[in-house]
């Protein structure tokens, strides 16, 4: 594992998806005057006739989804995350979820990517409003192997799919010939009495903390939970089978999210675990940029790692 | 078909719906029969959807927004022999997926409708795909009028325009009410010729009870290239029910035993008199 960063996962979204569109004239990007922020420029440079622009219009863009796959196209609605899954709710859930149209909404700039941009603009709902629709799998892909896997299995998913993007580079986390699947977590590393769960781009924040108890001589599980529904619970039980401490993390709500869903099992399985939801609390959020308000809320390596070691003595 | 065996259609149509309704104890009464010829003229002359091509990607489209007047929709869909007559028997029966709303666990359904302001985009969708493709097929789309207070409407609007999708063909059913009353009180949406007119239609006023307009108006070319098309269609909430006509609570009532009897016989004295 080189654990290099890597290019921003938005970046490859596009690299991958202009690929794939270049061989297969099926498929159709639909924006909400959002190409340039999706990264979709050289897209609609190199392949015009299959990027539909609808403007700002983010209802309208998941209708015509619905109606472009209806008829046939392999459709990929790129909208910044927050509007997309607030303003056009009752469109996913009609027109894509309810109808079964196996379009791929992605939702761009998700999570705190839009940092001081505010809370307009934040996607901290994103999972659990989305978690409570049926029929729609959930994606939040935590690096470049990741999010650009998940656009190639996008293309053969018979189901309506939400991937999630943010915009900073990640770190590279995956050995060489890892295999990818929409459903089943990645185990980072399997490791002995503290694990973590994480979705996104805060995987790389759980597998920094887990060098840093590696140095300290404790071998910590980290898990990426790509997808949050349908959530894989076998992994995840099995993976965590030896643990005393869990400590889930993701940039979103800790409401609704991945953390809540880890306890919902943990609960109902009667398992005896130390665990805490890391994520935004339910306040006015702190000002800053991602890295910084992730920081703020105890999601920051070095207090990961002593947070670990906390939990395990009590 | 032709025009008499058309207008028998709407008739028979009308006693179905009301029958359906009546036994389920729920449904859209008045939005139904406003409609109601509408769908008659789309499928049995306009249309060609049937059972047989009605799973390939190449053929014309229907999507009915205004989901609530889905006793119409099943009523024609039913004829066409999309499904058995006992099946709408189980209309909104527990576990039956005949519910109050149009959904494609029902074969010959084409999108779940019942939210407003869903449907203009779906068909924008879909109409953009065949002008992609070159394809020559066409999507009709039927509105409420008071589904276009909806801003999810205008906003496809500005879509089919840009698009120049002489191919969608969207339809109002102009029936001036809506639950609570009269749409110009409700909301104000008039003047809607100009409003489409604005948003780059080509638009056109016609009577939605009147069969040979409604088949030559269906049938006919764009009424401009590259411009999408509206039809206006004035019509009267509750048609072809004396009582019901134009009556704000028939909106979703259910018809008495001796509403339901006095309703299936005004409908059979009109096809008897039509031979």
């Amino acid at each position: 594992m080189d654990n290099q960063i890597g290019k921003a996962n938005l970046e490859v979204f596009s690299e991958t998806l202009l690929q794939e569109a270049k061989l297969n004239n099926k498929i159709v990007v639909v924006t909400s005057d959002s190409r340039g922020s999706g990264k979709l420029v050289p897209f609609g440079k190199q392949l015009p006739y299959q990027l539909i622009e609808v403007g700002i219009a983010e209802q309208n863009l998941v209708g015509v989804c619905a109606g472009l796959s209806a008829a046939g196209k392999k459709v990929f609605g790129v909208s910044p995350s927050s509007f997309l899954t607030a303003r056009s709710l009752e469109q996913i859930k009609n027109d894509i979820a309810y109808s079964n149209q196996p379009v791929v909404l992605v939702g761009i700039s998700a999570g705190i990517s839009y940092g001081s941009l505010g809370a307009t603009h934040h996607s901290i709902h994103d999972f659990a409003v989305l978690r409570t629709i049926n029929n729609i799998t959930i994606v939040s892909p935590a690096d470049n192997f990741e999010s650009s896997e998940v656009i190639k299995k996008s293309l053969n998913y018979d189901r309506p799919l939400f991937i999630r993007y943010g915009k900073k580079p990640t770190l590279n986390l995956h050995k060489e010939g890892q295999k990818f699947e929409i459903g089943k977590a990645i185990i980072i590393n399997q490791g002995e009495e503290i694990a973590f769960i994480a979705t996104g781009e805060t995987v790389q924040r759980a597998y920094l903390a887990s060098q840093i108890l590696k140095e300290q001589g404790l071998n910590a599980t980290v898990i990426s939970m790509h997808t949050i529904k349908p959530f894989d619970k076998d992994t995840f039980l099995e993976a965590i089978s030896n643990a005393k401490v869990l400590i889930s993390l993701e940039e979103h709500s800790v409401y609704g999210g991945l953390g809540e869903m880890c306890a919902s099992i943990i609960a109902q399985e009667k398992i005896n675990i130390n665990f805490k939801i890391l994520g935004i609390p339910d306040e006015y959020m702190i000002n800053g940029s991602q890295s910084e308000v992730l920081d703020y809320y105890d999601m920051e390596p070095k207090k990961l790692s002593r947070l670990a070691k906390i939990m395990i003595d009590k | 078909m032709d025009i008499k065996q058309l207008k028998k259609k709407s008739l028979e149509y009308r006693k179905i719906l009301l029958e359906i309704i009546y036994n389920s104890k729920a449904g859209h009464t008045a939005g139904s029969l406003s409609c109601i010829d509408i769908l008659n003229v789309l499928y049995n002359d306009t249309l060609n959807i049937t059972p047989e091509n009605f799973n390939s990607f190449d053929r014309n489209r229907y999507i009915q927004s205004k989901g609530h007047s889905v006793e119409a929709l099943y009523t024609v869909l039913c004829d066409q022999g999309f499904f058995k007559r006992s099946d709408l028997d189980t209309l909104n029966k527990f576990n039956s997926h005949f519910i109050g709303h149009p959904t494609r666990k029902i074969f010959g359904i084409e999108h779940n409708t019942g939210a407003l302001g869903h449907g203009l985009s779906v068909a924008v969708g879909m109409a953009l795909a065949y002008k992609m493709d070159a394809k020559p097929f066409k999507v009709f789309t039927l509105l409420g009028d008071g589904e276009l207070s909806e801003g999810s409407i205008w906003e496809a609007c500005t879509t089919a325009s840009k698009y120049q999708l002489d191919n969608l063909i969207v339809i109002i059913d102009r029936n001036n009410l809506q639950i609570s009353g009269d749409t110009e009180l409700i909301n104000p949406i008039e003047p809607l010729d100009k409003k489409f007119e604005a948003f780059g239609f080509s638009v056109k006023k016609i009577n939605g009870h009147d069969i040979t307009s409604l088949k030559e108006n269906f049938n006919a070319n764009a009424m401009d290239e590259n411009k999408p098309n509206v039809f206006i269609a004035n019509t009267i909430k509750g048609k072809g029910i004396s009582f019901m006509e134009n009556i704000v609570s028939w909106h979703h009532r259910v018809p008495t035993k001796n509403e339901y009897k006095l309703a299936i016989d005004e409908l059979e004295v009109e096809i008897d008199q039509n031979g």
